[in-house]
């Protein structure tokens, strides 16, 4: 195995993974207990998702439309692990143990070495994936424990922290006009359907946009 | 209430990431499917976006956040690490909320 696969895996695990420090504060600042917000860390395992779950019950939504906001949002894990399949081969405990850790980083790290060696793209999947459960979960804690002592989430200003952090997420998505197309029609559909509709519905409602915006692709 | 929502999340994604790895690539490969596929995640963050920066309860109001989240951009547009965007939006959040 190449230091390169090493190096670039560790280093992605601690710069992600510090992130769930961010999460652990924003879910407990959105009313989850310091439980629920480790479980989700632990269980969930997608900081979107995760972040979808406390910012839709934080404002008000039905346990239903945090689950369907969640979901929508890890649908994509899916695809990625379609297509890490055929490179890991694995079966039984390790395949759980590898859709576990099927997220954005594990993915990349694997498809930018898959051309050189697929043993160390197999190598980067596992030590990527692996690495950042290990921080992620570590920095959720301290997060919310942080955020535990500090009591009224608005003093701090940890009502920022979720839009901020959905916005960060966002950010590198926007890399063509048809993106930017679609995240500008999703704020407006959200706008205009959160007055008619009950907390959380509006979210799963954007769903419609890249349903139209994608229908008429061919290539 | 939150309980139910935090395991029904994590079985659903779970069962994604599980499914995902034990299907043909094949039935994934459709243009269309991995094209809308692609823009859900676009679409929702923007949306979330947009109710967490407006949104109180079903009320739309403009508070200390929409100045949290122009700075944020701005740290975004600056090329600003994640935590480092992070802090400084949640900072001008609580400023403004001492004002």
């Amino acid at each position: 195995m190449s230091r390169a696969v090493i190096r670039d895996s560790l280093s992605i695990s601690i710069a992600v993974g510090t992130y769930g420090a961010a999460f652990g504060v924003a879910s407990v600042a959105a009313g989850l207990s310091l439980l629920q917000t480790c479980a989700l860390s632990l269980l969930l395992f997608s900081g979107a998702s995760q972040f979808a779950v406390a910012g839709v019950l934080g404002a008000g939504g039905s346990a239903v439309s945090a689950i369907m906001a969640s979901a929508l949002l890890a649908l994509r894990n899916g695809f990625y692990g379609a297509r890490m399949a055929p490179l890991l081969q694995v079966r039984g405990v390790k395949r759980l143990l590898a859709s576990q850790i099927t997220i954005d980083e594990s993915t990349a790290i694997a498809l930018a070495h898959e051309q050189s060696s697929k043993e160390d793209a197999r190598k980067g999947f596992w030590l990527t994936g692996g690495g950042i459960y290990l921080f992620w979960n570590l920095a959720t804690l301290l997060g919310a424990l942080g955020a535990n002592a500090l009591g009224d989430p608005a003093q701090w200003g940890l009502d920022a922290t979720i839009p901020a952090a959905f916005l960060g997420l966002l950010w590198p998505r926007l890399t063509n006009t048809r993106a930017r197309l679609v995240a500008i029609g999703s704020v407006a559909l959200a706008l205009i359907l959160t007055p008619l509709l009950s907390p959380g519905i509006p979210i799963i409602a954007c769903v419609l946009i890249p349903i139209i915006a994608g229908w008429r692709v061919r290539s | 209430m939150i309980w139910s929502a935090v395991i029904g999340a994590s079985l659903l994604a779970f069962a994604f990431k599980y499914l995902g790895q034990s299907i043909p690539q094949s039935a994934l490969a459709h243009p269309r499917i991995a094209k809308i596929a692609d823009l859900i995640p676009t679409a929702l963050l923007a949306g979330l976006v947009a109710v967490q920066t407006f949104a109180n309860k079903s009320e739309l109001v403009v508070d200390q956040r929409l100045a949290g989240l122009a700075v944020a951009a701005i740290a975004l547009y600056l090329r600003a690490n994640f935590l480092v965007m992070l802090i400084a939006a949640t900072v001008t959040s609580a400023i403004l909320h001492q004002i």
